[in-house]
């Protein structure tokens, strides 16, 4: 079986982020970038499918600019054997990436399709579910456990009220969650043999996508920033004053 | 080294050079190499997450040799580049400042103020366009020698390993991600790390490097990046100060670079000979701050990013001998830094082209200790020799000292001697004896207004990262010292000189104290492994890619 | 008058908490029509939907395959309503609950538009304000003319509205073709233990420094089970040993957002404040008055954590 495992360039988790002083973005120059982490866990599912011998060929895709060879590069370091970059300089948004995925599902037909759940930067959580209805086929979301069986999966979800368990059919869209797996480290000898891994890199144009309605985005601002409230002289005000909230009956 | 590490199956890479560092010194190592030996195989590691991640520095730099290994350089300078305008030197008072006669050091006409971490990312991608092999993320964690005695020979470094889980071991066990540290083996390893490199101090000891050379001496350095609102700076505007908030005991100084966009850089350097156990070097720089004038010039801002490195001052005296059968030494963590001028970068630079000169040419370490002792560098570092020394009499008559030697041109035919900074602190009973706060505190702000509150929130401006399980880096040999013998002669001063609070002194709940390290907030500065008056703290590299994110600083 | 088409988040037994709050969000756009997707003789939360002010109806859709929440069956039917009920709707809204989340993209796809995700502030009928960088940043996008606005209700930015209503509720249908390639198979209860999980609950009571050590935790664990609330820590507490790290809450632990945090024995590090900086309320209790932990409390509370937990867990007794 193919997996197909969908990257993202992002900020590195580590960084700081802030808005630019325009308030139209946020600073990325000499900020550090990085795979978005939950991307990252699900390259790392996609090896271990590979190793256990559920997987014959694991394939990394990114849409965006050039310089996002470099987490493709570290994909193939990690152990995937084909990567593809999908160039474009432009924001993409959720739908518009979702319908670029298709058109790279169509053309490499993979058995499953495995993404992280949302990306740190937007944090849309749209993607996966998004490629999921357009292709027509099962999704699993905020997945942080899987079994695979002959032709489908039983995927443990972590959602509000516990952990759910649903059954897909393969081929099916997977999105994973924090506790799925903990991503191996690079090794060096691994950075080398990388780059010699085909990376194929063409513009995102290529992929005929019909660019869908746009969010148009505004402003960027930071938080409000919290005030501190009141002192309170006792804890029967303290418990006065939050039943006065609402917040205790 | 241990049973354990040797046990560890490693794969091995073999190169023709290894380089451990990628700052300047290294990085323009490995170019000079590539240029003078384009088919030479090149490794290059930093235990950075990415190059530029670890550096600090002021930085006013001299641009000559970096123009001479990479002219292009100025056609796509560093995100943060600024011609030098106006130089300034200013003695504070409490309330007041003076300006001084600027030392013909401090002339800064024709030279940059660089945020040297994005320099460095240009000459990272420079040297990757030459084919050398930049491993960010990989730290040297310890050097290979074969042989034994006279026929010991550096063959090469032992990257860190990955995924070691703390235990109750000092080197912790593989843990379920474990991924064992390459073996690189290398015809010459040069040794790159910058001030205090933890290799660099492992090959001086075990080659007897400072046999010869008086004690090595450093400062500490904190440096802040700030935005200010519009029309504050002056960009190009370089100021140093001298006086309040240190006493005239003690060495320290500030500078302040302004750049473009209402930007500030400003920061402060505190000598490690520094005598009383109660001083807080990050205390001072933080009163510096709140000097009316400073505090006037900051009212209003934002700081973007902070932290703290130490700086090499021992200068031309405590050089110890840079080469070693199969490696060497270059930029600071020789000890290159030309500690008047507070320039390190084109030092470091030119002793990286010249150790690349030296191997094309002859093909053998041997002999690059005389040839930079005999170049232009050396030559530098002879010229300012006693000028930082001068100081250990005090303010007024080292500054005497220093316009002296800098009349004589460094033609003096005395070389002032060093002292070891770990050797300097008084006792808490003499200390007190001379007051009951430190000298300088006496006139020190009692509220500061000014982030960041304390080192705890500057160090969350430095984005240091420190994988949670890994086993703690900071190793003190005896710990039982720090309640007892420590506490009563020097207060536990490494809650102090550390500038991110990593040391700190806790309730061990049994009515005693004892030595809590918390080692993820650690930036990476190396001041505990310098200042530590029993010499028992040993940083060693965390993991791979730990520590600060340093961004445009 | 613009209609608005509110997803109901349910067991078959229960409305999830989050909907009265996604309906305060909901009837500042427009009339409000809850739909409720449930299997036959699972319809309890349809009662539950009319109740909540400013829900004008409430759609009861039964179908066999709606058994379990399963976003692929869901989507097409919502995306069915949503083009053809009653002319179709202009907004088409869930809460930002696993459910929401889950659902909602996949309806979007289906009718080709894009999808705001965690609304927090409506600034006019199709501007809003959504957290991005884990709420560090907060940006404003706007939804273009012609097409319906879609969007999950960041349900911690709304109070929820009183439930004195009384909707009427219709039942309603579409022919939408159910996909058989899903399953569900069941819900396990959260972790183990009977705590809440510190994650997601909705109050969390976390120590410090301040407790002292690991037995004086017990007074932080008594005032959780109390109140129902999860267990945190900040850093200091965790570096001393008293708590494991996964109960750390902060810059480098969790990032949390109940609605009510009590911060016992806490200084309040910017470490730490990252970790609850969405928090609904802060309580802070300290014997240092000038601790930084009172700059963002909404409610302080000075004095010794060891006599105030205690007497707080008393005053809670009596309520």
């Amino acid at each position: 079986m193919k997996i197909l495992v969908g990257i993202k360039r992002v900020i590195d988790y580590n960084v700081r982020v802030q808005v630019n002083r325009e308030g139209t973005g946020v600073v990325k120059d000499g900020v550090k970038m990085s795979i978005n982490p939950f991307d990252e866990i699900a390259i790392e599912e996609a090896l271990r499918m590979k190793e256990s011998g559920a997987a014959s060929e694991v394939v990394a895709v990114s849409i965006g600019p050039e310089a996002a060879q470099q987490q493709l590069r570290t994909a193939l370091a990690m152990g995937a054997d084909r990567a593809l970059l999908f160039t474009s300089d432009d924001e993409i948004q959720p739908l518009t990436a979702a319908r670029g995925l298709l058109a790279v599902v169509e053309k490499e037909d993979p058995g499953l399709v495995l993404l992280g759940k949302q990306a740190i930067d937007d944090d849309a959580n749209q993607v996966g579910q998004m490629l999921a209805a357009l292709w027509q086929r099962p999704q699993a979301t905020f997945v942080s456990a899987l079994e695979f069986n002959d032709g489908s999966a039983k995927a443990t979800r972590e959602v509000d009220a516990g952990l759910e368990t649903i059954e897909v059919d393969l081929p099916a869209v997977i999105t994973v969650d924090l506790r799925l797996n903990e991503p191996r480290f690079v090794k060096m000898p691994d950075i080398m043999k990388a780059k010699r891994k085909p990376l194929d890199i063409r513009p995102f144009a290529e992929l005929g996508v019909e660019l869908p309605p746009q969010l148009e985005t505004g402003r960027y601002e930071p938080p409000p920033r919290r005030q501190g409230g009141v002192k309170v002289e006792s804890v029967e005000a303290l418990v006065a004053a939050l039943k006065d909230k609402g917040i205790l009956s | 080294m241990s049973e354990q590490d040797n046990a560890i199956e490693r794969d091995v890479m073999e190169y023709d050079f290894a380089i451990v560092g990628g700052g300047p010194a290294g990085l323009g190592c490995a170019i000079r190499l590539k240029q003078r030996l384009p088919e030479a195989s090149i490794c290059l590691l930093e235990k950075g997450s990415e190059i530029g991640a670890h550096i600090l520095s002021g930085c006013v730099m001299e641009p000559q040799p970096l123009d001479e290994l990479m002219p292009s350089w100025r056609d796509t300078p560093p995100a943060i580049c600024v011609p030098a305008g106006r130089d300034e030197f200013r003695l504070l008072t409490r309330q007041r400042s003076f300006r001084l006669p600027t030392p013909p050091q401090m002339h800064n006409a024709g030279n940059f103020i660089v945020s040297l971490g994005e320099l460095c990312k240009q000459l990272a991608a420079h040297a990757e366009s030459l084919g050398v092999e930049v491993f960010p993320g990989f730290p040297g964690r310890r050097v290979l020698v074969a042989g034994e005695g006279a026929e010991a020979r550096v063959i090469g470094v032992r990257c860190g390993d990955m995924g070691v889980e703390a235990d109750d071991t000092p080197d912790g066990r593989p843990g379920p991600n474990f991924a064992a540290g390459v073996d690189i083996h290398a015809g010459t390893t040069i040794l790159a790390e910058g001030c205090r490199g933890s290799l660099a101090k492992q090959m001086i000891a075990r080659f007897g490097l400072d046999r010869d050379a008086a004690p090595q001496t450093y400062g500490l350095g904190f440096k802040e990046l700030w935005q200010l609102p519009s029309g504050r700076t002056t960009p190009g505007l370089i100021q140093h100060t001298v006086g309040w908030p240190m006493d005239n005991q003690t060495y320290g100084g500030s500078f302040l670079y302004h750049l473009d966009e209402d930007r500030l850089y400003i920061g402060y350097v505190v000598g490690l000979d520094y005598e009383d156990p109660r001083f807080s070097p990050f205390e001072a720089f933080q009163q510096f701050k709140h000097h009316p004038e400073i505090a006037a010039l900051l009212e209003g801002g934002e700081i973007v990013s902070s932290g703290a490195r130490t700086i090499i001052e021992g200068g031309l005296q405590a050089l110890p001998r840079m080469d070693m059968p199969g490696a060497l030494l270059i930029g600071d963590a020789a000890g290159t830094l030309n500690v008047p001028k507070i320039k390190g970068v084109h030092q470091a630079f030119r002793s990286a082209m010249l150790a690349a000169d030296h191997l094309a040419d002859s093909g053998s370490p041997a002999g690059f200790d005389s040839a930079f002792r005999n170049s232009a560098g050396g030559r530098e570092l002879h010229k300012v020799r006693n000028i930082r020394p001068g100081f250990y009499r005090g303010l007024w008559l080292g500054m005497a000292n220093a316009a002296l030697e800098t009349v004589l041109g460094g033609r003096s035919p005395w070389t002032l001697h060093t002292r070891a900074d770990w050797d300097s602190l008084e006792t808490r009973a003499t200390a007190k004896a001379h007051g009951e706060q430190a000298a300088m505190a006496a006139d020190w702000q009692a509220e500061r207004v000014l982030p960041p509150r304390d080192r705890l929130a500057s160090v969350y401006f430095a984005n240091t990262a420190h994988e949670e399980s890994q086993p703690v880096h900071l190793r003190v040999a005896d710990t039982s010292i720090c309640a007892t013998r420590c506490a009563e002669d020097y207060g536990n001063p490494c809650t102090r000189f550390c500038p991110v609070g990593v040391y700190e002194m806790v309730d061990d709940g049994e009515g005693g104290r004892r030595l809590q390290i918390n080692a993820s907030n650690c930036v990476h500065c190396k001041a505990c492994d310098i200042k530590d008056p029993y010499q028992i703290i040993d940083w060693v590299t965390p993991e791979g890619g730990s520590g600060p994110n340093y961004q445009t600083l | 008058m613009s209609t608005v088409l509110l997803i109901a988040d349910h067991d078959g037994k229960n409305l999830n908490t989050g909907i009265a709050r996604s309906v305060a969000c909901a009837r500042q756009l427009g009339t409000v029509h809850v739909a409720v997707f449930h299997a036959p003789d699972e319809d309890a939360a349809c009662a539950a939907a009319a109740k909540l002010d400013g829900v004008s109806r409430v759609l009861s859709i039964s179908e066999p395959a709606n058994e379990g929440p399963l976003a692929a069956v869901l989507a097409p039917q919502v995306a069915a309503l949503a083009r053809e009920h009653e002319g179709g709707y202009d907004y088409v809204l869930a809460p930002s609950t696993t459910f929401g989340k889950d659902l909602l993209p996949r309806v979007a796809a289906l009718l080709g538009v894009p999808q705001v995700s965690d609304l927090m502030e409506i600034i006019d009928a199709r501007t809003f304000k959504r957290p991005i960088y884990a709420g560090n940043v907060i940006t404003t996008v706007k939804v273009p003319d012609g097409i319906p606005v879609l969007a999950t209700v960041r349900i911690a930015s709304f109070a929820a509205v009183d439930d004195g209503g009384d909707a009427p509720i219709v039942s309603a249908s579409t022919d939408a073709e159910l996909p058989t390639h899903t399953r569900y198979i069941g819900l396990s209860a959260a972790g183990g233990g009977d705590r809440p999980d510190l994650q997601s609950a909705a109050r969390v009571v976390a120590g410090g420094r301040g407790v002292g050590s690991k037995e004086n935790f017990e007074i932080v664990y008594r005032l959780a089970d109390k109140l129902g609330a999860a267990v945190g820590a900040s850093r200091a507490a965790v570096d001393a040993g008293y708590v494991p790290n996964d109960m750390q809450v902060g810059q480098t632990g969790k990032i949390i957002a109940p609605d009510l945090y009590i911060a016992v024995g806490i200084s309040g590090a910017i470490q730490h404040l990252t970790g609850i900086k969405d928090v609904g309320c802060i309580v802070a209790i300290n014997k240092d008055g000038d601790a930084p932990i009172f700059e963002v409390a909404d409610f302080g509370l000075v004095g010794d954590l060891f006599q105030l937990l205690p007497a707080l867990e008393k005053a809670l007794d009596g309520s």
